[in-house]
């Protein structure tokens, strides 16, 4: 019986020419088009020049640096409370159930109605959080109007929107440890603590690595957030690559915004890709 | 005796321990988490002077349904057709999302060979590689289809089509192949095996992906934002986006939209939460 001629292609046709000729192809031609002058109509031969202003304008370089600052901290903060908030949730808790949904809630939420809240609770002297801090004699920064901070304020409500899905991820990764190891740790003596460093971190290692791949492909691709709180400024200190493709996709230079898109392309490639291998490979060792 | 006491002190004073670790522990949950919520609701019901303040005060003239009425006015009715346009949207990718992608999670799922799973690793690139943006506009272009309903919704469509195949062939993995081959055996072909037997099946997991794509879908800023500009063509995510510059001193005002759009979220999460968060997970551990 010939299998494969009852699974037809003809029922990948329709998916494939709708991801084909919007997302592949797209992908494939910008390439071509990042190394060009660019109006949509017409395109002109530029070779290296849109890379090398990227890498040479201060203003477009920033967007660089911050992505990758961007990325690897709300991954990071992810991981770590969201396993704190994990561990806490698989304890015997009678409000776990409240606890999960509350955090996990904002992930839901638009990230435009995130972000307006965040940057109005955030403002210097009126906002709820220096009012907070206030009380107990903190004088609180100037998240976003400070141009060294601002960045590292928008991370932070990153985190607070995305820990929700880390910490569900975490939750199921942990409920699909056997209850049996833990019973015979504590046959042999063994403590809560032990138990945690012994038994839940290494078995939860695929959860963890999907948390940290999801992490940081959403991280180097964060537009929505940053454009919300504070585009991109004071200047240009929070832009991420993401809000320079669109500056200067609205300024007209389709090329340089191709260019732009490649370089992101090729960060989660040469970021995601190896921390991929290396994290899978980890997983079969044990 | 003596030491049965004493265990029963013990156990008393570790659930004593125990509750207060637990009010401490909802007390942190709801100051992080639950008053940012507090926050908007209080000042959606705010009048204009009052909500400049930004306190988490109780509102001391309630003004909510002259705020609500203010805002889907504001505009030409700005609001209602960002509304009515976000829902079509919505809809109509979700519509074609569940066709195309069940018919190719079934396919990549049972076909074996080399050359379905090169195929099936191009779908899965997609998780991972930024769209190409200025690229997809030009396509769209030469279709025109650009700032246009199909153009929108084809681009949406197209960009959740990784992660939609991914969870339907995460369940079509777990339909026996058995059901295949007696369905075979009574003459069915490819079509009319997967239409009339297998599509019925997937009844569960097609609600997990209409409910997870219509949250991205509705949420969505930046799709639309790039490719269905204009003025006529409002989304709600748009449209709150544009107020803010436009109520920068009307608070109450900006809450109130930012209330409305929070809705119907917030009743997906009420009704779905265990489907969402096992749709989530599942695609993530999987992916």
């Amino acid at each position: 019986m010939k299998v494969n001629k009852v699974y037809s292609y003809a029922l990948l046709i329709p998916a494939g020419l709708i991801y084909g000729l919007l997302f592949l192809y797209p992908t494939i031609v910008s390439f071509f088009f990042s190394f060009t002058r660019w109006t949509l109509t017409d395109w002109e031969w530029i070779g290296l020049d849109n890379f090398r202003m990227f890498f040479e304008e201060s203003s477009l370089m920033i967007g660089f640096k911050n992505t990758f600052i961007f990325a690897f901290l709300t991954a990071g903060l992810k991981v770590l409370l969201g396993m704190v908030i994990a561990v806490f949730l698989t304890s015997q808790m009678k409000t776990k159930r409240f606890i999960r949904s509350t955090v996990f809630f904002p992930v839901l939420v638009s990230t435009i109605a995130v972000g307006i809240a965040f940057s109005v609770l955030m403002h210097p002297s009126e906002g709820l959080i220096n009012q907070t801090l206030a009380l107990f004699g903190v004088s609180g920064p100037d998240w976003l109007g400070n141009p060294n901070l601002a960045i590292y304020s928008v991370a932070l409500v990153d985190v607070w929107k995305g820990v929700g899905i880390a910490t569900v991820i975490f939750i199921a990764g942990m409920m699909s440890i056997p209850k049996d190891y833990y019973e015979a740790h504590q046959i042999d003596g063994g403590n809560k603590v032990n138990a945690f460093w012994h038994i839940t971190l290494p078995l939860s290692r695929p959860a963890i690595n999907a948390v940290i791949i999801l992490a940081l492909i959403g991280g180097l691709r964060t537009f929505d957030l940053v454009w919300a709180m504070t585009g991109g400024g004071p200047g240009f200190s929070s832009d991420l690559i993401a809000s320079i493709i669109y500056k200067q996709y609205q300024a007209g230079f389709y090329g340089l915004s191709t260019a732009g898109n490649v370089i992101l392309f090729v960060m989660v490639a040469v970021i995601v890709f190896p921390i991929f291998k290396f994290l899978n490979r980890r997983e079969v060792d044990l | 005796m003596s030491k049965h006491v004493a265990t029963k002190k013990a156990k008393q004073k570790r659930s004593l321990g125990r509750i207060i670790v637990e009010v401490i522990a909802v007390l942190v949950c709801g100051v992080f988490f639950l008053v940012p919520f507090y926050f908007i609701i209080v000042n959606a019901m705010k009048t204009s002077s009052e909500a400049t303040q930004l306190s988490i005060t109780w509102p001391t003239e309630f003004r909510m349904l002259e705020n609500i009425q203010e805002v889907l006015a504001a505009r030409d009715h700005m609001l209602l057709l960002a509304f009515f346009n976000s829902t079509v949207i919505t809809v109509s990718s979700i519509f074609i999302l569940l066709i195309v992608c069940s018919m190719a999670g079934f396919v990549l799922h049972r076909r074996k060979g080399k050359a379905i799973s090169i195929i099936g690793s191009t779908f899965l690139a997609g998780l991972m590689i930024p769209p190409a943006v200025v690229p997809t506009i030009w396509v769209l272009e030469q279709f025109h289809l650009f700032k246009t309903f199909p153009g929108i919704i084809l681009v949406m469509v197209a960009i959740s089509i990784p992660f939609s195949i991914v969870l339907y062939t995460g369940f079509i993995a777990t339909i026996p192949k058995e059901i295949d081959e007696a369905a075979i055996i009574d003459g069915c072909g490819g079509f009319r095996l997967f239409f009339n037997i297998i599509f019925p099946m997937l009844k569960p997991i097609h609600s997990t992906v209409i409910i997870l794509n219509a949250v991205q879908i509705f949420n969505d800023f930046v799709h639309p934002l790039y490719f269905f500009p204009g003025a006529d063509n409002a989304t709600v995510q748009l449209t709150l986006y544009n107020f803010m510059s436009m109520y920068n001193t009307d608070w109450n005002l900006l809450f109130t939209n930012v209330l409305l759009i929070t809705i119907p979220p917030f009743i997906l999460f009420l009704i779905f939460s265990e489907k969402i968060v096992a749709g989530m997970t599942a695609g993530s551990v999987k992916g």
